[in-house]
């Protein structure tokens, strides 16, 4: 603020300091962990890794090895690789994105090992199909997020605009017996209920996140309210629909591991894989992602050069509405086929989180999806294997990790400037 | 408070002026808060109707032959929809199939009772909300307040009213802690509270959850299911009138939270902060109050309101054990209470008392017609996104606009929100 010009250079670097700790910090928290973990409470046995299953272009051995040794090597590493971090900041250079993701492997191989060993087989393919299973629903719900944030909504309603698709996705194509019905209703019910968000926040200028809880209550009444009344009057013609097929992609659903995992799913799953680049690809290179986003920034000089802030707001709550309406079906006709109530149960919320801690960008949100996506199936993978982590704590992780994300201790979580904020005229 | 505080002043200047003086207050009435506040209810009570009447049954068959009969149409109409709202108020307020005064008016003490936690987290949330902090957590503190208070009640028996006064107090803490660290992280790293409030929720429930299958921490004794020990009867909430009625003496404490509020925001000099912090931050600021500790003391105090449903929900309503779901929704319902009391001490308890109304008849009309006790979910919801838009409610009915009040309404979003 109180630069003395000239020398701008100095105050710029001095951020640059303050800000580049937390992330030697992050790591030495997690190294610190790991050792804790690793060494204080060693498991013996052996851990077991199985990589390939029947079907598999060319099959890979199960990698079987004694955990403590491995935990303890990679321990070692995790500290090696966290005083490395404070070195590079030490000389005033910035850990790399590689960096962090060769310790987070290093991290969780060994937490795979020290949690698996001396039970069962680990099926990675099956690990990381639930994995994907999980995220398709919040990747969706961040895509929209990200969307509506980025033009200044706060849309704390993906909860309600999951359950809503779930559900008319469930009835639709039950009653209709087509596919395409039921997806497509599935969106209108999130357009339908972006634009309650719509008229409220935008035109009534309600505060949002007022909007968007209210509209999660009545969109949890309705759907409970419709299921005791008309699903449950007729389950047979009204709340059993056909689960979406599978569409193996060929040569590439056998790859091993990733192949079954990635290749081998639903229309929902293909869509989404297509919907992460084309909404980064709209928001950040095209004509009315800029407009979208100079909405969100600075909605006043945006109005200046000639945009309609509050249509542009109302348009892209539209299409965000669509897109988690659309990802709500993957509850009903992508995966179990039925509607029960409350079936959401809070995943709209890590959505949420995860647009936070993926910072506003569409592609990094999808990442932080998947990652809540594989903490929620690890959970259930260990729980299974009987493994001693409280699976709680891997429940609670995408929580902990955004309440750190947004107090700024894991990299820095800087909002759309008019992110939240009515326009008026 | 802006709204309501500047109304009278501009509105005593223009009157003079104003030939017709009486038809000016009976517009501003008209277009006044206490009447958008119930044409708000009546809308939720609409929309209930039609919801009613669109799945009952006897309607559908009705409506088949609409041409040929429309009374008989009409008749199922009422029939379903006036058996359904001649239940919801059976089952709030007074039975008449009762046979004696004290036995008819049970379902009005029931009503109480299941208003008293949501009057206490509404004037929690209410509290934040005044200071212009969005708290989403009263799920989270009021898990954390039960579970403290419920630690509390049965690992320190004490004799009768210490046992109980020491748990409360513990309750109390533990929500006011649960609230103090939202605060802390929004004043000292900026945190938006509602996201953070919002996790926490979900933290503390599968802490919570954690805890009690754990042997040792709150699981009880001698038993495999996630529950927790039951609190000794020294350390429960005595029932307020005899064992017949289920109102207990936590409606006096939701009482005593409301006069506390409304001394807290009127009379005090801390609730001038809080309220000058709430209307505007930076000139709050500029005029030396330390925001960030207002922060920090807004969601202590609002922490510990809220605690006090936990307390309700622990050593009053659930007697025997709680598993990791005692907060019952109220967290999130307490939202659209403290909505509806547009965030005043006396509006937030009438608002408390409507829902918790909506609730103990809900669930005689789920009984006694087969409508499920959701629909209540749906009333409430759009009874608080009306409240909070007082312009679309004045579109629909053709109201006019009180003399003042639009246009700062339209310029203060979160004024609306608070008024």
């Amino acid at each position: 603020m109180t630069t003395v010009a000239g020398i701008p250079g100095a105050v710029a670097l001095e951020k640059l300091d303050t800000r580049s700790w937390k992330t030697p910090v992050a790591l030495g928290v997690f190294a610190l962990g790991a050792v804790v973990l690793f060494l204080g409470l060693p498991r013996d046995g052996q851990a077991d890794f199985q990589f390939s299953q029947s079907g598999d272009f060319f099959s890979i051995p199960d990698l079987i090895f004694t955990a403590t040794p491995v935990c303890i090597g990679l321990a070692f590493a995790c500290v090696l690789l966290a005083a490395g971090s404070f070195a590079l900041v030490w000389f005033k250079r910035l850990t790399p994105l590689w960096y962090i993701g060769i310790f987070a492997a290093l991290f969780l191989v060994g937490f795979l090992a020290w949690a698996a060993a001396g039970l069962r087989p680990l099926p990675l393919t099956g690990l990381l199909l639930g994995s994907v299973s999980l995220s398709i629903p919040l990747v969706f719900g961040s895509l929209g997020g990200v969307i509506g944030e980025r033009t200044g909504v706060v849309n704390v309603a993906i909860e309600g605009q999951l359950l809503g698709g779930a559900f008319t996705a469930a009835l639709v194509s039950s009653v209709t017996g087509s596919f395409t019905a039921g997806l497509f209703a599935a969106a209108v019910a999130g357009v339908l209920i972006a634009l309650i968000l719509g008229v409220f926040a935008i035109t009534y200028i309600v505060e949002q996140v007022v909007v968007g809880v209210v509209v999660n209550v009545l969109v949890l009444g309705l759907t409970n309210f419709g299921y005791s009344t008309i699903l449950t009057v007729d389950p047979e013609h009204l709340n059993r629909s056909a689960t979406l097929p599978a569409l193996p992609i060929p040569l590439l659903s056998q790859i091993p591991v990733i192949g079954p995992a990635l290749f081998d799913q639903s229309i929902i799953v293909y869509v989404a894989y297509v919907a992460v680049p084309a909404v980064w690809y709209a928001l950040f290179r095209t004509k009315w992602g800029l407009r979208a986003r100079s909405v969100g920034e600075h909605p006043e000089a945006a109005d200046t050069v000639g945009i309609n802030v509050n249509r542009t707001r109302y348009l892209n709550l539209v299409i965000a509405g669509a897109i988690v309406g659309f990802g709500g079906a993957y509850f009903t006709i992508g995966s179990v086929g039925s509607f029960s109530q409350n079936m959401t149960g809070g995943q709209g919320f890590i959505a949420l989180a995860a647009v936070i801690f993926g910072r506003w960008d569409p592609v990094r949100a999808a990442m932080a999806a998947l990652l809540f996506g594989f903490a929620t199936n690890l959970q259930n993978s260990l729980g299974i294997l009987g493994s001693p982590v409280p699976s709680e704590f891997l429940l609670m992780l995408p929580y902990l990790v955004t309440v750190f994300a947004v107090a700024g201790l894991v990299g820095r979580s800087q909002a759309p400037a008019a992110d939240g904020k009515p326009y008026i005229k | 408070m802006t709204a309501t505080a500047a109304a009278p002043g501009p509105a005593q200047v223009e009157m003079p002026k104003d030939p017709s003086r009486g038809r000016q207050i009976i517009r501003d009435i008209l277009g006044g808060s206490v009447v958008i506040s119930i044409l708000a209810v009546v809308v939720g009570l609409v929309v209930g109707a039609i919801l009613i009447a669109v799945t009952d049954p006897g309607v559908q068959a009705a409506s088949g032959y609409f041409f040929d009969r429309p009374g008989a149409t009409f008749a199922a109409l009422g029939d379903s929809v006036g058996g359904a709202y001649s239940s919801l108020f059976q089952g709030a307020i007074y039975d008449f199939g009762r046979p004696d005064f004290l036995s008819g008016i049970a379902p009005l003490m029931n009503t109480l009772d299941l208003a008293t936690p949501l009057i206490l987290g509404g004037l929690g949330l209410a509290l934040g909300f005044r200071i212009g902090l969005f708290n989403i957590g009263g799920q989270g503190q009021t898990l954390v307040g039960g579970a403290v208070a419920g630690w509390v009640a049965w690992s320190f028996p004490l004799p009768f009213p210490w046992g109980l006064i020491l748990s409360i107090v513990a309750g109390i803490v533990g929500g006011a802690v649960a609230g103090g660290v939202v605060g802390l992280l929004k004043a000292r790293t900026g945190a938006s509270e509602v996201i953070v409030t919002i996790m926490l929720n979900y933290i503390v429930f599968y802490f919570i959850s954690l805890l009690l299958r754990t042997p040792g921490a709150l699981q009880a004794a001698g038993t495999i299911n996630p529950k927790s020990p039951s609190p000794p009867d020294s350390a429960r909430v005595p029932d307020l009138f005899g064992a017949q009625f289920s109102v207990t003496w936590m409606f006096v404490i939701a009482i005593a939270a409301t006069v506390f509020f409304w001394w807290l925001m009127s009379r005090s000099s801390l609730g001038f902060k809080f309220r000058a912090v709430g209307e505007n931050p930076a000139a709050a600021r500029t005029a030396g109050i330390g925001v960030d500790s207002m922060y920090i003391w807004g969601m202590v105090l609002s922490g510990a309101l809220v605690g006090l449903v936990g307390v309700n929900q622990v050593l009053a309503f659930t007697v025997g054990g709680f598993g990791s779901g005692f907060d019952a929704g109220i967290g999130f319902n307490a939202i659209t209470v403290a909505l509806l009391g547009r965030s005043r001490p006396l509006g937030v308890f009438l608002a408390g008392l409507l829902f918790g109304a909506l609730n103990s008849g809900g669930y005689v009309m789920q009984a006694a017609n087969d409508i499920p006790i959701d629909i209540v979910l749906v009333v409430q919801s759009i009874v608080v996104l009306f409240i909070a838009a007082p312009p679309l409610v004045r579109v629909l009915f053709g109201l006019p606009r009180p003399g003042t009040a639009p246009r700062r309404r339209a310029k203060a979003p979160k004024a609306v929100e608070a008024e």
